[in-house]
C-alpha cells in the first residue's frame, strides 16, 4: 500500500562545510590582524599552507585512502589557516610546506581522514617543526605597521619569553632586570595585537571577535575556553600570590599574550579531537589549562598550549569512556 | 518547569488561526483495522452489506485491540484483514448516537458503566502512538495515580489541529478530563498546553473557571516536549524509563484529541470515526484544519487544501515522525494529526564522515548516543550495542535532524534495535 520512506522529512541547515565555513569567517579577523601586522611574509605563510593542506588532502584522498574528493567539506582549509596561525610570520616557506605535510598526511589522513584524528592535524605539524627547526620557530618578527613588503624585518621576544627569562638572580643587578622587564608591551598593544608573536595569535581583540561570531552561531559552546583560559588563569594568579616575581605569574600576561587565547578558541574546541559531552569537554579543557601552567612555569619551553592540547587529544577516549550521559529514566529516583 | 533536552525547530503553525472545517465525504473511504496498538480489529461486516454512520465494522478481537467503527454511510464493497472499503452515500447516522449540538455536563455515576462506553467506543490515543484507551484507564488496584496530564502540546511542525480543538471544544475537553478524573477517583487534571497558543490558554482558562479538578498549564514547546515522557519530565521532574509505565509513577497521559473523544463517546454515545486534521505545507494553497472521517483517502483531503498535483512530497504524520506517502489513496488514519504536502520531494543528501561534533548525543531526549550506536553497527559489536541501549530511542528523530554529516542516524538506531532484540 504505502511505500515507508524513512522520517525525519526535514532536516538542518547545518552541515560539516557549513561549520567550517563558520570556522573560516570566524579566523578572518586574525588573519586580516596578522597581515596588516607582519605584512605580505604572514600572508605568504597563509597562502602557503592552505594551499598545501589543500593538495595534499586531495591527493591523498583520491590516491591512498581512494574516498570521494573530500576537500569540498572545507575542513582542509581550516587546518591550513590554523598551521600558518601557529608559525612565526617569516619562517622559510619550504618548511610551512613540511608542517603541513604532518598535519594533512601523517596526523589526519593516515588516521582516516576527516573525523578520525586523535590529535589536532594544526598541532601535530606545529609540534614537529618546533622541535626539528627550534631556531626558526622562536623568530618572532617585530610588528610593523608601515612596512607592508617586509623591506626591515627586526625580530623581537615574545612576552612569554621576556617573562621566561627574567630572573633576579642571573641578572647582574635589580635594576637590569627591571629594565629588561620594561621592554614587555602593554595590556594595550596585547590586545590589539601589535606585539612579536605567532601569526595568528597576536590579536586578542581579533579572536575575541571569532570566538564571539562562533557562539553566535552555535559552532561551538563557551565550555572549553572559558574553562581553559580561566584555569590558567587562576593557578598563575594562586602561584603569583606567594611568589617573589609575581611578573612571572602575571595571570593577565599569561591569559593575553602567547598561543592561549588562540588555542582555546580555535584548537581545543575542534570537535573531531575533544570529548563529546559538555562534562567531558570541561575535563578536557582544565586538563589543558593544568598541562600549559606546568609547561610554561617547568619546562624549559615558554609556550606550553600546543603540548598541553596534544596531550589531552590522546586522553579524549578515556574522557569520552567516562563522562557518558546517563539514559533517561536510569540510575535516579 | 523542569528542565528537557530537546532543540527549537522552525514551528510553520500556519494554520494556526483556520477554523476546524467538515472535510465532507469521499466517494470512497477506505478504513483501516490495523493503525492501533494490539490485535488487528475483526471485520463483522460482509461485501454488499450497508452501513451507517457509526455502525461498529470490526470487533475488537482481543483485550489489547479496538472496536472500529464506519466514518460514512453507505455499502461495503470490500473487506480483507487490514481494511474495509466503502462507498459512500448519503448521511445517516445511527440511532444510538446523539448527534443535537448542546454541551451535556452530567457525568454518568458508575465508574464501570464510564469505561465500559469507552471500551465499547474504540477510542485511541489520537497523539499518535494508538493505544487503546480504555486499556490505558482499566487501571489495576496496585497502582495509584495522582494526576492525570492532558497534553494538548503538538511537537510537530505545522501541526494545529489539537490547538484549534482547544480553542473551539475547551468546555468539551474540560468534561471530558472530568469524566477521566472521576473514571480514576482523583480531582487533578493538568492541561499542558503550548505558552504560544494564547488563544487556547485563554479559552481553557476560561473554562476551567467554571470546573473543579482541572488546570491548565502553559509548556514552553521544545521538541520533544510533546512526548508522553518527557512532557512528565517537563512538569513534575520525574523520568520514566522506557520499560515502565506512565501509571507506574502515577500519572496517566492522554491527549486532547483522545479526551475530546471520551467525552463524546461517553455524553453523546458517539463511537470514534473521525478526528481533527490539519492539511499543510509549501504546496497547500489553504492550510487548514479538518474535521476527517477515518479512512478519508489522502488524495481527497489533500485536494480540499490545495491541489495534489503541485505537491511532489505527501507526508501522513508530521515532517519528524510521519511517513512518506507514495500512494495518494493511503487512508488517513485515526492517529494521524496532519497531512503534509510540500512542492519539493525530499533531496538524497550523501552522508559524509562523522567530525563527532556531538550534537546528536547532547540534545538527544534521552541521552543515547546516536553516533557510538551507528558506529558500532557498523562493525557489528553486538554486546557492546546491547549497553547502548538503543531499544530506549523514542524515535523523534532530532538526531538524524542535527546531523552535520548528514547521517540517517534514526535508520542506524531502528536496524541497531532489530540487531539486539
Amino acid at each position: 500500500m504505502s511505500i515507508r520512506i524513512n522520517p525525519p522529512h526535514v532536516i538542518d541547515k547545518t552541515s560539516t562545510k557549513s561549520i567550517m565555513l563558520d570556522v573560516i569567517i570566524a579566523m578572518i579577523p586574525a588573519m586580516a590582524v596578522s597581515v596588516l601586522f607582519f605584512g605580505l611574509n604572514a600572508m605568504l605563510v597563509i597562502i602557503t599552507s592552505v594551499t598545501a593542506c589543500i593538495a595534499l588532502e586531495y591527493m591523498c584522498s583520491i590516491y591512498w585512502l581512494k574516498t570521494k574528493n573530500n576537500t569540498q567539506d572545507l575542513s582542509a582549509i581550516v587546518t591550513g589557516i590554523l598551521l600558518a596561525f601557529c608559525l612565526p610570520g617569516n619562517l622559510p616557506l619550504w618548511m610551512v610546506i613540511i608542517g603541513a605535510f604532518i598535519a594533512i598526511v601523517v596526523t589526519k589522513m593516515a588516521f582516516g581522514g576527516l573525523g578520525r584524528n586523535i590529535f589536532n592535524p594544526a598541532l601535530a605539524g606545529r609540534t614537529f617543526l618546533f622541535l626539528a627547526f627550534p631556531v626558526q620557530m622562536t623568530l618572532w618578527p617585530k610588528p610593523n605597521l608601515r612596512d607592508f613588503w617586509n623591506y626591515d624585518i627586526k625580530t623581537g621576544a615574545t612576552a612569554l619569553e621576556i617573562i621566561k627569562y627574567s630572573d633576579v638572580s642571573t641578572s647582574a643587578t635589580r635594576l637590569d632586570n627591571n629594565e629588561y622587564l620594561s621592554s614587555l608591551p602593554d595590556y594595550y598593544d596585547m590586545f590589539i595585537g601589535y606585539i612579536s608573536g605567532s601569526v595568528g595569535e597576536i590579536s586578542v581583540a581579533a579572536i575575541l571577535i571569532g570566538f564571539f561570531y562562533l557562539l553566535y552561531k552555535k559552532v561551538i559552546t563557551w565550555h572549553v575556553p572559558v574553562f581553559y583560559m580561566g584555569t590558567v588563569f587562576l593557578i598563575m594568579y594562586a602561584v603569583s600570590l606567594n611568589s617573589a616575581e609575581p611578573i612571572k605569574y602575571n595571570s593577565f600576561l599569561h591569559v593575553l599574550s602567547g598561543g592561549l587565547m588562540l588555542g582555546a578558541v580555535f584548537m581545543a574546541t575542534d570537535y573531531t579531537t575533544s570529548p563529546m559531552t559538555a562534562f567531558g569537554r570541561i575535563i578536557f579543557a582544565v586538563g589543558c589549562g593544568v598541562l600549559t601552567v606546568l609547561i610554561r612555569l617547568n619546562s624549559v619551553y615558554m609556550e606550553g598550549v600546543a603540548f598541553s592540547i596534544l596531550i589531552m587529544n590522546a586522553f579524549v577516549p578515556l574522557i569520552d569512556k567516562f563522562t557518558k550521559p546517563r539514559i533517561f529514566g536510569t540510575g535516579r529516583k | 518547569m523542569y528542565r528537557t533536552t530537546g532543540i527549537y525547530i522552525k514551528n510553520n503553525k500556519i494554520s494556526k488561526y483556520k477554523e476546524i472545517v467538515d472535510a465532507g465525504v469521499p466517494e470512497v473511504v477506505y478504513i483501516p483495522l490495523d493503525r492501533h496498538v494490539g490485535a488487528p480489529a475483526k471485520p463483522v461486516v460482509s461485501k454488499g452489506a450497508e452501513v451507517k454512520i457509526g455502525t461498529l465494522v470490526a470487533k475488537a478481537d482481543e483485550t489489547l485491540s479496538v472496536n472500529v467503527y464506519s466514518s460514512v454511510a453507505g455499502k461495503v464493497v470490500e473487506t480483507d484483514d487490514k481494511l474495509i472499503t466503502i462507498k459512500t452515500s448519503e448521511d445517516i447516522y445511527e440511532k444510538s448516537i446523539d448527534t443535537s449540538e448542546g454541551i451535556i455536563t452530567e457525568i454518568p455515576d458508575s465508574k464501570t458503566l464510564i469505561l465500559e462506553k469507552i471500551r465499547k467506543a474504540g477510542i485511541v490515543g489520537m497523539g499518535g502512538a494508538g493505544f487503546p484507551a480504555a486499556v490505558k484507564l482499566d487501571i489495576p488496584e496496585t497502582c495509584k495515580i495522582e494526576c492525570l496530564v492532558i497534553n494538548g502540546l503538538e511537537g510537530e511542525p505545522y501541526f494545529t489541529a489539537d490547538n484549534r480543538l482547544m480553542v473551539e471544544k475547551a468546555e468539551e475537553i474540560v468534561i471530558g478530563a472530568r469524566i477521566i478524573n472521576k473514571l480514576l477517583g482523583i480531582q487533578n487534571a493538568i492541561i499542558a498546553v503550548d505558552e504560544e497558543n494564547k488563544d487556547a490558554v485563554k479559552a481553557l482558562v476560561g473554562v476551567t473557571k467554571r470546573y473543579i479538578g482541572v488546570n491548565v498549564k502553559a509548556v514552553k514547546n521544545k521538541y520533544p516536549t510533546a512526548a508522553e515522557t518527557q512532557l512528565i519530565k517537563k512538569l513534575f521532574n520525574v523520568e520514566i524509563p522506557k520499560t515502565k509505565l506512565t501509571r507506574d509513577f502515577g500519572y496517566i497521559v492522554h491527549n486532547v484529541g483522545t479526551v475530546y473523544s471520551i467525552y463524546n463517546a461517553v455524553m453523546k454515545n458517539k463511537p470514534l470515526y473521525e478526528r481533527i486534521v490539519t492539511v499543510s505545507g509549501d504546496a497547500a494553497d489553504n492550510p487548514q484544519n479538518f474535521l476527517v472521517r477515518a479512512g478519508t483517502p489522502a488524495s481527497y483531503l489533500a485536494n480540499k487544501a490545495g491541489s495534489i498535483d503541485n505537491a511532489r512530497l505527501l507526508i501522513c504524520g508530521g515532517v519528524m515522525m510521519g511517513t512518506e506517502i507514495s500512494d495518494v489513496n493511503t487512508p488517513i488514519s485515526l492517529l494521524d494529526g496532519g497531512l503534509l504536502m510540500f512542492k519539493k520531494a525530499k533531496k538524497d543528501t550523501e552522508a559524509s564522515p562523522c567530525i563527532r561534533c556531538g550534537r546528536c548525543s547532547q540534545n538527544c531526549p534521552v541521552h543515547l548516543q546516536p553516533f557510538e550506536i551507528a558506529d558500532r553497527l557498523k562493525i557489528g559489536d553486538t554486546p557492546k550495542l546491547y549497553k547502548l541501549r538503543p531499544s530506549d530511542c523514542i524515535n523523534c528523530g532530532i538526531c538524524s535532524y542535527l546531523c552535520p554529516a548528514k547521517i540517517p542516524l534514526l535508520d542506524f538506531i531502528k536496524m541497531a534495535k532489530e540487531q539486539i532484540r
